[in-house]
């Protein structure tokens, strides 16, 4: 599914990733673990085409295609999805109104007609009720006055929506209570299956107690320093970083 | 109306000009250039107007030579050589007795460029269209409709004459002659525009529409529109204009009045698209208008404009809240891009007791364009219990351009609650990262937001406009961020 070569990444001249490789076949969940400022959101941010940061080396195959050069708009479209940690608010704009725009301009670029209204209705109905979410909720603007909770939920309601082959959690748990969490996570173990991938970035271990990753990565320094199974994680939360860095070295 | 889908935008969007900036050639009858006693007789006479009508341009012209243009809004611009303007220039196969079957096929040609089929007219349910081209009224539909319902819906020069009592008594007495220096130059040389009359307890059953159009060249439009509802009446009211590119600055000071009688209510809705200079700031319309209206008891007057034309923009339609009741409400959403300039807002003077007033203001600018809101709400001595909310907010994309807020409250009353609510956004790289990583590219982002923006406003117009000027919100901006 996803092939990441090599990857060098900076801003603003200051080098961020330093050589990164990974592979997710489909089927499979892998996260990516490390401490503060070790490249993470980088990485998803990358992955998505954000054209702040500089690919100075490198490839990254979208099912043995590369995507590096493509606008984040046609990434989209080819199936990567990324869950923001920090989604952005656009008054006016219903939760709706975005998610019917997103579906559309995705179709178009496939060739496809616009999504009928009533599959669209029944999608939307699906789904939502799938992440727990309140009718009134899809009306309202997107991410205005939502709490982290909602911001998270709504996200995850939008991956159900665009059915992405991809999908990047970037720190999804940050901001959950226990029971949103649980709500997210079982979404999200919902719409896994054969033909899509997740990779899921995050510090604590908590959310990897809901969505089991197969693959475990951890990311220091621009660099994937280890990788094992989901008992890494685990091995993390109790003994946290230090150990692996005195591994390293 | 079809439907307007994505494929129609994304055509639009890749045709970047200004889509109205055709000029069609007419045979036109069009006055010497230059303004003095004699041009101003000259066009009464033309419009066979009666003597007090002629004495009252007369009034207006001497108020005028006195005054000075006002200097005081937040534009630059090189003032208009008034001596170098035609005050009269008319299509000359047009007569507005005509039956639209003797239209100028050329005229008719016209219409269809700009979007307007009198044929579709008279099927299209609920609307009855007036169109001004330069100085005269050359199509007025459904008036026979209307008239069932003893409805006026005329060109003004007819009103003048079919109904001299009612022209007498309202024309000027919210917009007096001498009001300001452009309304003044308007009660001296007007030459057409719009007259409606709604009679005590008719509900107008359909919108009444006005559609302006500067066609020559070299010549200034300076249309007047009267719109009077009679007690406990109705009317939803349209204004659209456009005007062919030029190089040259061409001037249009319209004044338009406003009458709400006991429990009256109009709706006025206001599209303005007149050319807006090119990306170097040359050319375009000065739009220096004068828009007021009167509400007497528990009557209810609404503004609605949505503004991206034009080089620079003058205009403050504004209510007299002078009934006991009454209701003055503000909606606009105003777009700048290049060196477009516009200041613009509203005056609410509550007069009577327990008025209420809303102005919504959403200030849009981009390239290097200056975007400028001002609004007075002034509360007098008797209006006991006024209430006013005013909210504006300012969008900025880029940043060479700039959003400026001037509100003004005069009370003085203590029983007046006055709110008022401004924000300023930018256009976050990161709102549009986020709608790219969903799919909508860049500038499907921006329209989005946008039009998220202006919502509360674009919910205000009727359906058909809204569409329209959504179109327009987008393709305004086209190009402004990336």
């Amino acid at each position: 599914m996803l092939q990441i070569k090599n990857l060098h990444a900076s801003v603003e001249d200051k080098d961020i990733l330093k050589g990164i490789n990974l592979e997710i076949k489909a089927g499979e969940v892998h996260a990516i673990m490390g401490p503060n400022g070790a490249g993470k959101s980088t990485l998803s941010s990358i992955i998505a085409g954000n054209e702040n940061y500089e690919v100075s080396e490198g490839e990254i195959l979208l099912e043995g295609e590369d995507i590096s050069e493509l606008a984040p708009e046609e990434r989209a479209h080819k199936g990567v999805f990324l869950s923001f940690q920090y989604p952005v608010e656009i008054p006016g704009v219903s939760v709706t109104n975005f998610i019917k725009t997103a579906i559309n301009e995705s179709r178009k670029a496939r060739g496809e007609e616009d999504m009928p209204a009533n599959e669209m209705l029944k999608m939307i109905r699906e789904k939502s009720e799938l992440l727990e979410m309140d009718r009134k909720f899809l009306s309202r603007s997107l991410n205005e006055g939502f709490s982290g909770g909602e911001k998270k939920r709504n996200e995850i309601f939008q991956m159900a929506m665009l059915e992405p082959k991809l999908a990047i959690l970037d720190e999804t748990d940050s901001g959950l209570d226990i029971d949103a969490l649980r709500i997210v996570a079982n979404g999200v173990n919902k719409l896994k299956n054969e033909n899509n991938a997740v990779l899921v970035i995050t510090h604590y271990q908590r959310l990897l107690d809901y969505i089991i990753p197969d693959f475990v990565h951890v990311l220091m320094d621009g660099k994937i320093v280890k990788s094992g199974d989901a008992s890494l994680a685990l091995e993390l939360e109790e003994k946290g970083y230090d150990w692996i860095k005195a591994e390293i070295q | 109306m079809s439907k307007y889908t994505e494929d129609d935008l994304k055509v639009e969007l890749e045709n970047k000009e200004y889509e109205y900036g055709f000029y069609t050639e007419l045979e036109s009858e069009t006055f010497p250039v230059g303004l003095n006693e004699d041009i101003v007789r000259a066009i009464s006479k033309k419009k066979n107007e009666p003597e007090w009508m002629t004495e009252w341009r007369l009034q207006a012209f001497a108020a005028w030579k006195e005054m000075e243009e006002p200097e005081w809004a937040n534009v630059n611009y090189t003032k208009p050589d008034f001596q170098a303007i035609a005050y009269y220039s008319a299509p000359k196969k047009s007569d507005p007795n005509k039956t639209l079957d003797d239209v100028d096929a050329e005229l008719l040609e016209m219409y269809k460029k700009l979007g307007i089929s009198l044929d579709e007219q008279k099927k299209m349910n609920n609307i009855a269209m007036d169109i001004v081209v330069d100085s005269v009224s050359v199509a007025t539909t459904f008036q026979k409709t209307l008239g069932e319902k003893g409805i006026i819906f005329c060109p003004i020069s007819e009103a003048i004459q079919e109904h001299p009592e009612l022209v007498k008594k309202y024309l000027g007495s919210i917009v007096p002659q001498k009001d300001n220096f452009y309304a003044a130059l308007n009660s001296a040389v007007f030459s057409d525009g719009s007259f409606c009359y709604i009679p005590k307890g008719v509900k107008c059953p359909m919108e009444l529409s006005t559609y302006f159009r500067i066609n020559q060249g070299g010549t200034g439009q300076f249309e007047r529109t009267l719109v009077i509802a009679d007690e406990g009446s109705y009317v939803s009211y349209l204004e659209g204009c456009t005007a062919p590119s030029r190089d040259e600055n061409q001037l249009h000071a319209a004044v338009v009045e406003l009458i709400a009688l006991d429990d009256a209510e109009i709706k006025y809705s206001t599209v303005q698209n007149w050319y807006p200079g090119n990306k170097e700031g040359k050319g375009g319309v000065f739009n220096f208008v004068t828009k007021r209206g009167l509400c007497e008891k528990n009557a209810k007057i609404s503004w609605t404009q949505v503004e991206t034309g034009s080089a620079v923009t003058w205009k403050y339609p504004s209510c007299v809240l002078k009934g006991d009741n009454s209701i003055g409400e503000f909606y606009s959403i105003a777009v700048t891009n290049n060196f477009q300039q516009a200041d613009t807002g509203t005056k609410m003077i509550h007069l009577g007791k327990n008025t209420k007033s809303t102005i919504i203001s959403k200030g849009i600018s981009a390239g290097k364009s200056q975007n400028s809101y001002r609004g007075l709400v002034q509360i007098s001595k008797n209006a006991d219990n006024a209430r006013n909310f005013s909210q504006c907010d300012s969008l900025l994309m880029g940043n060479n351009c700039g959003a400026h807020t001037f509100p003004y409250i005069e009370s003085k009353n203590t029983t007046a609650k006055i709110e008022h609510e401004a924000t300023t956004s930018k256009i976050g790289e990161d709102q549009v990262f986020y709608c790219n990583q969903r799919g909508i590219p860049t500038e499907k982002a921006i329209a989005l937001i946008v039009n998220g923006f202006s919502k509360e406003v674009l919910n205000k117009l009727p359906m058909e406009f809204a569409v329209e000027a959504q179109k327009l919100l987008e393709i305004s901006l086209e190009g402004s961020v990336g």
